[in-house]
């Protein structure tokens, strides 16, 4: 039994690699990604963009701005002398925000009146526009603490010590390329598996095999195993890049970290499988794979919480395998997760990969065009 | 089925009639396997409602653990603040231990922190501290959270002050004003761009797959042999493509207005010409796939691998493309759907701002420009 898998076996990655073309869209994309999405994908903004109308010749006005322009983060664009000229900077998206100081400000700062800043920000990227507020916010709370210590008022009745756990500095790039690892597996897992089926449907060797001495679950082993080879390697080879090139820190156990990514590729697999033995042709099966990755990957919380969406999107996503994978890509890499605390993601992708197998092995007998 | 007929007809009339039985020859393709038609019309309906539900950045009821160490009527007044507040739901626990475990679970995604000294020290002149720690692993989330917490601070402040009888002295006051999104709702912003993730998608599968599956079953050299041009067999297979992905077009744009209730500032017009103009680059990559892959098998991966991926990172579509790192950011000059994302955030958002629509519009045209003539010049070569 086991030499028939192995030879199943032999003959499915001579499938996939004897051609070059399917060679290298194996191996360099998942490279090329990694590196270009670990850069690009990120929420921390560090060059803003911004414009200053100041109507105040006094000296606390220019001091308050150079705390702004000071900051390595901020980036004055232009000094605006009238009203009219904030929104074309704005419009043409040439500013993020535009900052204007009355001619008062000086002197309601001296007086003890509240000096107004006004910002004008642009909401079209709203997430983008909120982070900048709060920097704003904290550069005018730091402002006044030191503007009332040195006039000797009194400071609030109590204030906010803010301290982050598992990513002191707040680098989104440590949630994300974790993140990127789930992903690429997944790409990767499915471009071997979806197309396996379907492709022999369509050359009509399926039916072949079906005769050989080959019972269906041998079928499904020697299907499965390919992909499981290989998006093991591809896994455990962009963890390494995760780790050596973007210093991505990996404090929980390997073993927690393997576990999941055998389930994961189990349940992974599975639904690929069952994609392909669906499928009649391979456009067929190429479309279940991009409808099954599409949504997977956009609703397993890499970039947006799952928290965040409505009720019923979120039921839905207990189906999706990358899902789970996700939370214990996450907790043994930044919050250091042992295997005991992961249970709750392990099992219902050893769910799913059970059911989508014994579907998919159901399907290469019964499923007779 | 194939136009033989003709050949007496003036050229420019018979090149009219082979182009019109090659689009009648790929119209009947498409309706006869519907998957096509189900890539262009119940693709986009299904993954917007999906993702135009599914994506928001803005939390709401995130779980906050209250750790009150000792009770007293300062402690009761902040906490009050985040009873109301629409962003949190809280949890109380007595000590830090618990909340640190309900932490560690998953449970809370923040602790705020009042010591048992904090009566005493927001009574006396100095200034006591408000423990805060903030799961930090979702980095977007910890600064959203944040901000959350910093205004419920700042509405405490002022609640107190006025509370004593004496209002609270800022120097410094900030006004905000938000331009296009007052209310800062992210589906405004993320329904736009979704439409440009999922066309890319729709014209790179419709497309990715119709030049190989020529090839693949011998049914090239078939075309070749009749007098059909190669201008008149990429036309023929990308007029039927271009109307189907226009209609899928349409549908998102209707389901963006009327049920995301994305408010549309700019004209409709605007709004068609370029999404025409990106439409065609998203199929001339498709057909460029198409024409460089060896078969379905490569085409298909391709597809999969260069146009999903890059247009959701690399478009500017959730991630500030001016936050990227330099030669992160040449590379997303290459992606089309990085446009298309500038030109619907501000046609949908801040109206018909032509500066950038303008610059973005001849962008896309040239990308598109590059994709036809990359596709000519592959089929001319593979016709000797």
């Amino acid at each position: 039994m086991i030499r028939r898998i192995i030879a199943l076996m032999i003959k499915e990655f001579l499938a996939l690699l004897k051609d070059k073309q399917s060679r290298v869209v194996l191996i360099a994309p998942p490279l090329i990604q990694l590196l270009v999405f670990g850069y690009a994908a990120t929420y921390d903004l560090n060059h803003i963009s911004y414009a200053v109308y100041n109507e105040d010749t006094g000296a606390p006005a220019r001091n308050f701005l150079s705390n702004l322009e000071g900051s390595p983060t901020f980036h004055l664009a232009a000094r605006l002398t009238a009203d009219n000229q904030i929104a074309p900077l704005i419009d043409a998206k040439k500013v993020l925000l535009a900052l204007h100081l009355d001619p008062y400000f000086t002197r309601d700062l001296l007086l003890g009146r509240p000096a107004k800043l006004q910002v004008i920000i642009d909401g079209r990227d709203s997430n983008t526009a909120m982070l900048v507020l709060g920097y704003v916010r904290n550069i005018v709370n730091r402002f006044n603490l030191e503007w009332s210590a040195e006039r000797g008022d009194p400071p609030p009745p109590a204030l906010l010590k803010v301290r982050y756990w598992f990513n002191p500095n707040l680098e989104s790039r440590w949630f994300i390329v974790p993140g990127i690892v789930g992903l690429l597996t997944l790409v990767v897992t499915m471009l071997v598996t979806a197309l396996s089926v379907a492709r022999e449907r369509e050359a009509g060797t399926f039916d072949q095999l079906l005769v050989t001495p080959l019972r269906p679950a041998e079928i499904l082993l020697g299907k499965a195993l390919p992909g499981f080879i290989i998006g093991f390697f591809e896994a455990t080879f962009i963890i390494l890049i995760a780790v050596l090139w973007f210093n991505i820190p990996l404090r929980g156990s390997l073993l927690a970290l393997y576990v999941g990514i055998f389930l994961f590729l189990l349940s992974a697999i599975g639904v690929g499988l069952m994609i392909s033995s669906i499928a009649v042709t391979q456009q067929q099966g190429l479309l279940g794979a991009f409808l099954f990755l599409v949504p997977s990957i956009i609703l397993s919380g890499f970039a947006t919480p799952i928290a965040n969406m409505p009720e019923i999107v979120q039921r839905l996503t207990m189906l999706n395998p990358l899902r789970y994978f996700m939370v214990i890509l996450r907790s043994v890499f930044l919050e250091g997760a042992s295997p005991g605390l992961l249970i709750p993601q392990y099992w219902p992708m050893a769910v799913i990969g059970l059911v989508t197998l014994s579907i998919a092995g159901w399907l290469f007998r019964h499923r007779m065009y | 089925m194939m136009k033989t007929s003709g050949g007496q007809d003036s050229r420019r009339g018979g090149g009219f009639m082979r182009l019109r039985g090659m689009v009648r020859k790929e119209s009947l393709q498409i309706i006869r396997d519907p998957s096509s038609i189900a890539i262009a019309f119940i693709l986009p309906m299904i993954l917007l409602l999906l993702f135009g539900y599914g994506i928001s950045l803005d939390a709401r009821h995130v779980p906050v653990a209250l750790v009150v160490e000792t009770p007293s009527p300062q402690a009761v007044s902040f906490t009050a603040s985040f009873s109301q507040s629409p962003y949190f739901s809280p949890i109380n626990f007595s000590d830090i231990k618990s909340a640190e475990d309900a932490m560690m679970k998953g449970r809370v995604d923040g602790i705020v922190w009042l010591r048992e000294n904090f009566a005493r020290d927001v009574l006396s002149p100095g200034a006591a501290a408000i423990g805060v720690i903030i799961n930090g692993v979702d980095a977007n989330k910890a600064r959203i959270i944040e901000g959350y917490l910093q205004g419920a601070w700042a509405n405490w402040l002022g609640q107190y002050a006025e509370g004593l009888g004496r209002p609270l002295k800022m120097p410094v006051v900030l006004e905000q004003r938000v331009w296009f999104n007052p209310e800062l709702r992210s589906r405004d912003f993320l329904v736009p761009g979704l439409i440009a993730v999922i066309m890319t998608l729709i014209g790179g599968m419709l497309t990715a797959m119709v030049v190989a599956r020529e090839w693949e079953r011998g049914t090239m050299e078939a075309l070749m042999v009749t007098p059909i041009s190669v201008k008149e067999i990429l036309l023929g297979k990308l007029i039927p493509y271009f109307l189907l992905g226009m209609g899928g077009m349409s549908l998102s744009v209707g389901m963006a207005v009327w049920l995301f209730q994305v408010p549309l500032q700019g004209s409709l017009w605007v709004l068609f010409g370029t999404s025409a103009l990106f439409l065609l680059a998203a199929l001339g990559m498709g057909l460029l796939i198409s024409t460089v892959a060896k078969n379905q098998f490569v085409a298909g991966q391709v597809a999969i691998i260069t146009t999903f991926l890059p247009a959701f990172i690399l478009s500017g579509f959730i991630f500030d493309i001016g936050s990227m790192p330099g030669p992160i950011q040449l590379i997303t000059y290459l992606i089309a759907a990085r446009y298309f994302v500038a030109i619907l955030q501000t046609i949908f958002l801040a109206g018909n701002v032509w500066s950038i629509i303008i610059v973005n519009s001849l962008a896309l045209l040239a990308i598109a420009g590059i994709f036809f003539a990359l596709v000519r010049r592959r089929t001319r070569k593979r016709l000797n």
